[in-house]
């Protein structure tokens, strides 16, 4: 594919015996919204953690074959895990808001990387509060407890939290299913503005929703891919009988 | 009518089964206040006699000469109390973050029942092992090492055997206490591109630091209280101790030592009483400390 930024080859990953990921093979375009759909437990989530390589934090996990973010290999990387790590953020199902201030937690990822001048971390800290239309709501208690801000706020928080170490990818994992309808559009209106200087992977089990942000979509089923089109060309016209039932809704 | 009778029964039982419930908790609240209003009582004669500024700042303990002076048994108890956590703390710290954050799964699994059978141990197997093992240990290698010759029973002595003692029970509560914390949250942490320990010190310590001041907390009062396992390494000798190799005599042994023994010296029962009385507050202000933290740092 054209300007793929991630390619993934003949990705593996088994759970103890289970057989979770099989045979993946997948290009995710550079600076669009990608979106990977399929029924829960079909190795979704899954594969979008093992990108910035969470997925090693379990001992049980095994994990072969290729992950190239342009062109160099991941998994097999001698580079530091939390350099690679810093290139993707994200965002969870529930928004998980460290425990400290409103400005530490946009802070927390400038600061652990030895970035500790203030004016600098200040005007990091405004630039994407104001990039996730928080600024306007938080800049008088920007000292209070990042739990102290509504669910949908605190989604945005760590939004802009992931955003400070300035990554290139952003995951986001169903980042709109503990949100309320209106939070929830701020996200995807969010994520369309974003991905002209972001690659975006979603993953999702709402249809609307791919249907309305993606520019791609990854269709996973027990563990494979089974299509991967332009969003057009998968809603409009699917080549697999699996998607096609899946779209008309006889599976979830 | 007969269905009548049934919700009637029904209703009886309720109330009989809430009253149990109240009589229960009514014993649970009245029994610690009947106990201070019991020891108020008896140490009242003492506190009749004598200000307590000399009781607690003297260390003049001349029971026949009537001088009753608390502060060698209050710097013993305060000494070993505070080594022993200081001990114990790091190691049960360390310990809990190793087995929550990098153990794999089965080694917590084989250590949780050994922490606990640790836990149940009764206190005088404690004692029987400082005597056995940290007492030599003292006196023949640790003393000798700083160019001291000592007898082994020693506040040192006491807070090493209450520092094992206390170690499975803050352990059981830091484990408990991190565990609670979201997996999530350190993900989050990690995947801003914090290391593993950048992610304990900054979100795991920091997110459960009200549990871990009530562990230590709920440690220390144990540690003051505790009798047996200390009264039997400790020393038990009335001069104030100015160093940890020397003997100390902390306010548990003096009760446990002497009561029933010596009740017929004047004042004498009185005094310890009000040895009893001492402990009671200490505990209690502890409890109100980390109360206290507690409540601060989760707002």
């Amino acid at each position: 594919m054209q300007n793929s930024i991630i390619d993934i080859k003949q990705l593996n990953l088994y759970y103890g015996k289970q057989h979770i990921l099989k045979d993946i093979n997948i290009s995710i375009p550079a600076k669009k919204i990608t979106v990977i759909l399929g029924p829960s437990g079909c190795g979704k989530t899954t594969l979008l953690r093992s990108l910035n390589r969470l997925t090693e934090l379990d001992a049980s996990v095994k994990i072969s074959g290729e992950i190239l973010l342009n062109g160099q290999d991941l998994l097999n990387s001698t580079e530091d895990v939390t350099t690679i790590r810093k290139k993707m953020g994200l965002l969870a199902q529930r928004p998980y808001p460290l425990p400290m201030s409103i400005y530490n937690n946009v802070a927390y990822g400038l600061r652990i990387s030895g970035r500790r001048k203030k004016k600098f971390l200040n005007s990091r800290v405004e630039y994407y509060l104001r990039q996730t239309n928080l600024w306007d709501e938080v800049k008088d208690r920007l000292k209070e407890p990042a739990a102290t801000l509504s669910i949908g706020q605190q989604q945005r928080l760590c939004l802009a939290r992931g955003l400070a170490v300035d990554p290139q990818i952003i995951l986001a994992d169903e980042p709109t299913s503990a949100l309320d309808p209106h939070s929830s559009r701020m996200i995807e209106e969010k994520f369309a503005e974003l991905k002209d200087s972001y690659t975006i992977v979603l993953v999702t089990h709402i249809l609307r929703q791919a249907k309305n942000i993606a520019d791609h979509v990854i269709f996973m089923y027990m563990g494979q891919v089974v299509e991967q089109a332009d969003v057009r060309e998968f809603f409009e016209n699917p080549k697999e009988q699996q998607t096609k039932a899946y779209l008309q809704g006889q599976f979830y | 009518m007969n269905g009548l009778k049934v919700i009637y029964n029904r209703n009886l039982r309720n109330r009989i089964h809430l009253s149990w419930m109240w009589i229960s908790l009514g014993v649970v609240f009245v029994l610690p206040l009947s106990l201070f209003i019991g020891l108020m009582w008896k140490s009242a004669i003492l506190l009749d006699q004598q200000s307590l500024i000399d009781l607690l700042f003297s260390s003049e303990w001349k029971p026949m000469a009537g001088k009753f002076g608390y502060l060698t048994f209050i710097v013993s108890s305060v000494w070993v109390t505070m080594i022993s956590l200081l001990i114990a703390g790091p190691v049960c710290l360390l310990t809990a973050i190793h087995l929550t954050q990098y153990a794999k799964s089965w080694v917590l699994k084989i250590m949780a029942p050994v922490i606990d059978i640790l836990a149940g141990l009764p206190s005088v197997i404690f004692g029987v092992w400082g005597i056995l093992f940290v007492i030599p240990l003292l006196a023949n290698h640790i003393g000798p090492f700083f160019g001291k010759s000592v007898s082994g029973y020693s506040i040192l002595a006491g807070a090493i055997v209450l520092s094992i003692m206390i170690i499975p029970f803050i352990l059981n509560i830091l484990i408990e206490i991190f565990q609670t914390v979201p997996k999530e949250l350190s993900e989050a942490s990690l995947s801003l591109g914090a290391t593993r320990w950048q992610t304990i010190k900054f979100v795991l310590l920091k997110k459960s630091f009200p549990g871990i001041v009530s562990a230590f907390g709920l440690g220390m009062s144990r540690a003051f209280g505790e009798t047996i396992a200390v009264l039997m390494v400790v020393g038990n000798v009335v001069h104030l101790p100015t160093g940890v190799f020397q003997p100390g005599y902390p306010l548990p042994s003096l009760i446990a030592n002497n009561y029933g023994e010596m009740l017929s010296i004047p004042m004498y029962d009185s005094a310890l009483m009000f040895s009893a009385l001492l402990l009671f507050v200490v505990v209690l202000i502890f409890n109100a400390i980390s109360r206290l933290i507690i409540l601060r740092s989760s707002r």
